[in-house]
């Protein structure tokens, strides 16, 4: 629930601000909702569009058993009830590319109600700090997308593609459980996670698959709720918390200064324009034990079968990762965060006698950053696992110490097809074996340094750092550290 | 019939109801019908007040039916592409076109707000 109080601007009564969210997920399918035509984002206007698309006269809807297995997978991935019996709605308004005059949708009985998403929070953006949130899923909707309108208002005219009319949509309502714009982001954040990971949504916001509309309003603790307002057409999670932190803001100042809030869409919303869809009969759903036994296997679905074959979801892999490997919590967030990451990671460990707990931070700090600067994905990486993983085996067998484990990252990131093991030999960066030249170079060190050796034996042991630091400038960085700790404590000693 | 059904929505009773000029001016914007003048407005009122009369039937303890087809199967359709790409054939019956776009007026115009 929403526990944040938004302090008023002047001191006057604290303000809580409350968040829901109504976001449109399109369906991962190869064909439409009701149709045979093809699902593609990017094809010329109008190339994907069949005559029931644009409502031609005689054409019916025929369900897509792949958008529903899409819209129970996700519905039981956030803990709802599954609906065994779910009905189709027309719901009408006019627009000009919706050529129908109706959407249809399930208004009265959805297929899946009653959900919860778990969702986590940085403290203070610091990720050592996290807090687990939860927002209710208030029902999942299969729906028809509407076409796209082009405004071109020189001409005075609306130009329409059907292209997208007619794909399937599941409907996510998230109750307003949420108080402000980073709840909402990590909340789409994870749920944007659980659908790629079930396939049933591939979530890409910048391409429309994820539409995210915002309902917010304002209210004085113990008041009712305050007049809800929506923000439409976010494109990216960035935005919509500073949209919902704004217009929360917004609507602070305006009452405020005496104003109200105007409440613009909510026409839409009313109980009239709907209608049950003539043309489709109830959507009947089995589990185990209610499975017909003379009915054509491809007519039925049955939720326990899918239930059974669901994948691991992000909060679950998160919890193997960090007990498998041994790495922070923190870790796993951000290793799940970036596409292709977890995997990547995975690989190297098997790949390396390193211990996870320590390439963890190669792959977090060194390569993640490298991709980040560069705004590459890791599957665009110029390195790759095993190179990483080779690294790594020099670094642990001492052959390189760590600095010069960094040097040849930036070498192996230019891409031009060395090993490390080459890169290594060319700029002279192993580490020097012999002891007794190391020995030698000590002992250089120590008799050239008198005023650091009396504060050392004098008790000072931070002044050590400087005898080992000359020690790695004699070397050029090619002596291990530790290693000439211990020689020159030795030598100190005697 | 109940969602269409203004009756139901105006307040069921006995004494007919007045169509105010919200409740004509939403309708109007619904429905894109123009009652034009206090005889449309009129023949709205009974054609109300005709509807109405579905509410003399006791149908207490009864679930509302939508459909005859209630109990039949609803077909489950695979996943296949198996149709679209027919752009010429569709654009025909347009009567204005831009580059296979079909062409509509800007946006919803706004009707009037009613007066009365």
């Amino acid at each position: 629930m929403a526990a944040v109080v938004a302090v008023a601007a002047r001191g006057l009564a604290p303000w809580i601000p409350v968040v829901g969210l109504e976001i449109h997920a399109q369906i991962s399918s190869n064909s439409k909702l009701f149709s045979g035509s093809q699902v593609q984002f990017a094809a010329p206007p109008n190339s994907l569009v069949s005559f029931f698309d644009a409502s031609l006269p005689g054409t019916l809807p025929v369900l897509n058993r792949r958008c529903v297995e899409a819209a129970v997978m996700t519905g039981l991935a956030l803990n709802c009830s599954i609906n065994k019996k779910s009905l189709f709605d027309r719901k009408h308004y006019f627009y000009a590319d919706l050529p129908a005059g109706y959407q249809i949708t399930q208004q009265r009985v959805p297929i899946a109600v009653n959900g919860s998403l778990s969702y986590t929070l940085c403290i203070d953006n610091k990720m050592s700090q996290m807090v687990t949130k939860t927002v209710r899923i208030k029902q999942i909707q299969l729906e028809q997308d509407s076409g796209k309108s082009l405004h071109d208002d020189t001409r005075c005219q609306t130009l329409v593609d059907l292209n997208r009319a007619g794909v399937g949509l599941m409907e996510v309502v998230m109750e307003p459980d949420m108080c402000c714009g980073e709840e909402a982001a990590a909340a789409v954040r994870e749920l944007q996670l659980i659908l790629q990971t079930l396939g049933s949504s591939q979530a890409v916001m910048a391409e429309g698959q994820l539409r995210v509309d915002a309902n917010v309003s304002v209210h004085h603790p113990g008041e009712p709720y305050g007049v809800r307002t929506e923000v439409k057409n976010i494109n990216s999670i960035r935005f919509l918390a500073k949209a919902v932190d704004y217009e929360i803001q917004r609507q602070i100042e305006e009452l405020e200064n005496g104003g109200t809030i105007l409440n613009e869409t909510r026409a839409f919303d009313s109980k009239l324009g709907f209608m049950p869809e003539p043309n489709l009969p109830p959507l009947i759903l089995y589990d185990a034990k209610s499975l017909p036994a003379n009915m054509n296997h491809q007519q039925v679905i049955n939720i326990d079968w899918i239930h059974e074959r669901l994948p691991d979801l992000p909060s679950v892999k998160r919890e193997k990762l960090v007990e498998q490997y041994g790495i922070l919590p923190e870790h796993s967030f951000t290793l799940l965060n970036e596409d292709g990451l977890a995997e990547f990671f995975e690989s190297v460990v098997k790949q390396t006698q390193m211990k996870p707990k320590k390439a963890i931070g190669w792959i977090l700090n060194d390569l993640l950053s490298y991709l980040k600067q560069h705004s590459l994905t890791v599957k665009e990486s110029p390195v790759s696992s095993s190179l990483l993983a080779d690294l790594l085996n020099l670094l642990e067998k001492k052959e390189i110490s760590s600095t010069a484990a960094k040097q040849v990252l930036a070498e192996l990131w230019k891409g031009e097809g060395k090993t490390p093991l080459e890169i290594v030999k060319e700029q002279k960066l192993e580490l020097l074996q012999d002891q007794k030249e190391l020995e030698q170079i000590c002992q250089a060190v120590i008799d050239g340094q008198e005023n650091e050796v009396m504060a050392i034996k004098a008790g000072n042991r931070k002044v050590l750092n400087k005898l080992i630091g000359l020690v790695q400038r004699n070397t050029q960085g090619r002596s291990n550290p530790v290693l000439v700790k211990q020689l020159l404590e030795k030598k100190l000693s005697e | 019939m109940r969602a269409l059904c203004l009756g139901r929505w105006l307040r069921t009773g006995r004494v007919p109801q007045k169509v105010s000029v919200e409740v004509l001016d939403h309708l109007e914007h619904l429905a894109l019908v123009d009652f034009r003048d206090s005889e449309g407005v009129e023949r709205l009122q009974k054609a109300i007040q005709f509807a109405d009369q579905l509410h003399e039937v006791n149908t207490d303890g009864v679930e509302p039916m939508d459909s005859v087809l209630e109990d039949r199967c609803l077909y489950l359709r695979e996943d296949d592409v198996t149709e679209g790409n027919c752009t010429k054939e569709l654009l025909e019956n347009a009567r204005e076109k831009v580059e296979e776009y079909f062409v509509a007026p800007p946006g919803n115009i706004p009707l009037p707000k009613l007066e009365e």
